[in-house]
């Protein structure tokens, strides 16, 4: 079967991919009826798993696997988590296949989650650690929208940090009825705990000024 | 079949806050990165800061006029580019926006968006521009909510409805070329006459459903939790009228991204930044590239080529003027 990334594309993933320092796993969740992308996100994950022996690829059933879909807060297909190395759940997600643009915002999540530095100020740091409520932040995109992995990646290192911040990409084609539900009309949308709403791609101060407020 | 827009960089990595920079570029669009390619190559130590690589690069699908590549899409140029200063290890520090930039004689604090500070001796403003508004009633309300300004993002929303597209310059027209896989049908709304080139004209005689409404105004959005449509003013019969429409995608150009610098530098009445023959602006040290300067004609290879006069200029004034250290 042909694969998803060519060898130029592997080259290239993992030479940037060499850089990991610790351990990660990708815990997929893919269904075998009504999905046209599950097939092509384990292809994805599986072709990128080999790139570099510090990733581990685990697929589960969402409709048989329900405890540890329950674990994740996973009810969609196809849609991954990235726990750390110690197999923790750390609130990435990804929902929908990160294809286009949007193999960036993967890249960054997977070097992030095995502990390379992503060079925050202290400061923000700080900040970010003391958000204590619990938080929940959507990442609305297209895989042709080129100022959404920006975004997506910012919400993911927000959840890297505090274990009371969960992050999710929802790739909006893929989810139509939810797109729907959410009025999303125009990417990135960010939705944090389903009210507050910031349009475009945000730096981290503009995320934490809105968590602050929470 | 899906397709991967790889643009990981080993940036950051040799982004440290206690150094003293030759040049600081921040912006990385087309100036931004050949303003770092070629200040690399002058042996500069320098670093380029940008919230997105590529610039506007990004907002079309396909560039037809860079010369040697007869067509290539936006991004795809924009990979090119980025790989070829990676292959001169040009640090790059991705996804942070500049919050302020500060002159201290004779050297510029750059303060971001995550906290960091850095210092440099001179400093290139390659910010670009960001989508013109129309100003308009019912546009901010109507804002993704059927307004857009990202043709290649939000197009997937619209299959099968009814787009308007505002705007009569090429960036119109290539936002015209690139929702005809999604809409069902589309209106050009302009205020006055064409001005896209030809050649992209040209392609526009075997689209379906085309409409084009030259010398009308857009006056107003309307709509009720969605929008529904535009109100227009003819301006040959004078007659206001509403077209019906999902969606409304406004290219009418740019605003320069100056407001960094507004208070340090000379400005023009729609905010460009005024730069003298060698890109340097009112401020020694501080110079401009690109879509962001009063330079009139906004192109990719204008932009390339000041960025590339910007980062040479930098050398000679390193050598002549600067006088610190």
């Amino acid at each position: 079967m042909e694969k998803l990334l060519n060898q130029e594309l592997q080259n290239q993933i993992g030479e940037f991919l060499s850089h990991m320092d610790k351990a990660i796993t990708f815990v997929l969740f893919t269904k075998e009826t009504g999905c046209e992308t599950c097939q092509t996100t384990k292809m994805l994950l599986e072709e990128i798993s080999l790139l570099n022996d510090k990733m581990t690829f685990v697929e589960k059933d969402l409709n048989r696997d329900k405890e540890e879909a329950k674990k994740y807060g996973i009810t969609l297909a196809p849609s991954f988590v990235i726990l750390d190395n110690q197999g923790v759940y750390q609130g990435v997600k990804f929902n929908g296949i990160p294809a286009g643009h949007e193999i960036n915002s993967f890249l960054s999540a997977i070097i992030d989650m095995s502990g390379v530095d992503f060079g925050f100020d202290k400061e923000v740091v700080e900040r970010v650690k003391k958000i204590d409520k619990p938080v929940n932040i959507k990442v609305f995109v297209t895989l042709s929208c080129p100022h959404c992995p920006g975004a997506v990646s910012n919400a993911h290192r927000l959840a890297m940090l505090n274990s009371n911040i969960e992050s999710e990409m929802v790739e909006a084609q893929t989810f139509p009825e939810l797109s729907k539900k959410y009025k999303v009309s125009g990417v990135p949308k960010i939705v944090i705990n389903e009210k507050h709403e910031l349009l475009g791609n945000q730096p981290i101060e503009e995320y934490l000024n809105t968590l602050e407020r929470l | 079949m899906f397709t991967f827009n790889v643009e990981k960089t080993k940036e950051t990595s040799a982004f440290t806050n206690d150094v003293l920079w030759d040049l600081l570029i921040v912006g990385g669009g087309p100036a931004g990165l050949n303003a770092g390619l070629y200040g690399k190559r002058k042996g500069l130590s320098v670093g380029i800061i940008t919230e997105e690589i590529g610039g506007q690069l990004h907002n079309t699908s396909d560039v037809d006029n860079y010369l040697g590549f007869k067509k290539i899409e936006g991004k795809d140029l924009s990979n090119e580019f980025l790989y070829h200063i990676n292959s001169l290890y040009v640090p790059i520090i991705k996804n942070v926006r500049v919050k302020s930039i500060n002159y201290i004689n004779p050297d510029f604090m750059i303060n971001l968006s995550d906290g960091k500070t850095l210092k440099s001796k001179t400093v290139l403003m390659a910010t670009g521009g960001s989508p013109r508004k129309l100003a308009i009633p019912g546009e901010k309300e109507y804002s993704n909510k059927g307004v857009s300004y990202c043709t290649t993002c939000d197009a997937p929303f619209f299959k099968d409805k009814h787009i308007i597209v505002a705007g009569g310059g090429n960036s119109a027209a290539e936002a015209v070329l690139d929702l005809v896989p999604w809409a069902n049908r589309i209106s050009v709304v302009h205020r006055s006459k064409w001005r896209a080139d030809q050649i992209i004209l040209d392609k526009f005689n075997n689209i379906e459903n085309l409409e084009i409404h030259l010398n009308t105004q857009i006056l107003e959005v309307l709509g009720n939790e969605q929008m529904t449509g535009v109100k227009v003013l003819d301006k040959i019969t004078n007659e206001e009228r509403i077209i019906h429409a999902d969606g409304l995608f406004v290219e009418i150009g740019t605003i320069p991204n100056s407001y960094l610098v507004k208070d340090l530098v000379k400005t023009n009445e729609i905010g460009e930044i005024i730069v003298d023959d060698s890109q340097m602006t009112s401020l020694p040290g501080l110079f401009a590239a690109g879509d962001v300067t009063q330079q009139q004609d906004k192109q990719i290879i204008i932009s390339a080529a000041e960025g590339a006069k910007a980062a040479l200029a930098v050398t000679k004034y390193l050598n002549k003027y600067y006088k610190g250290e």
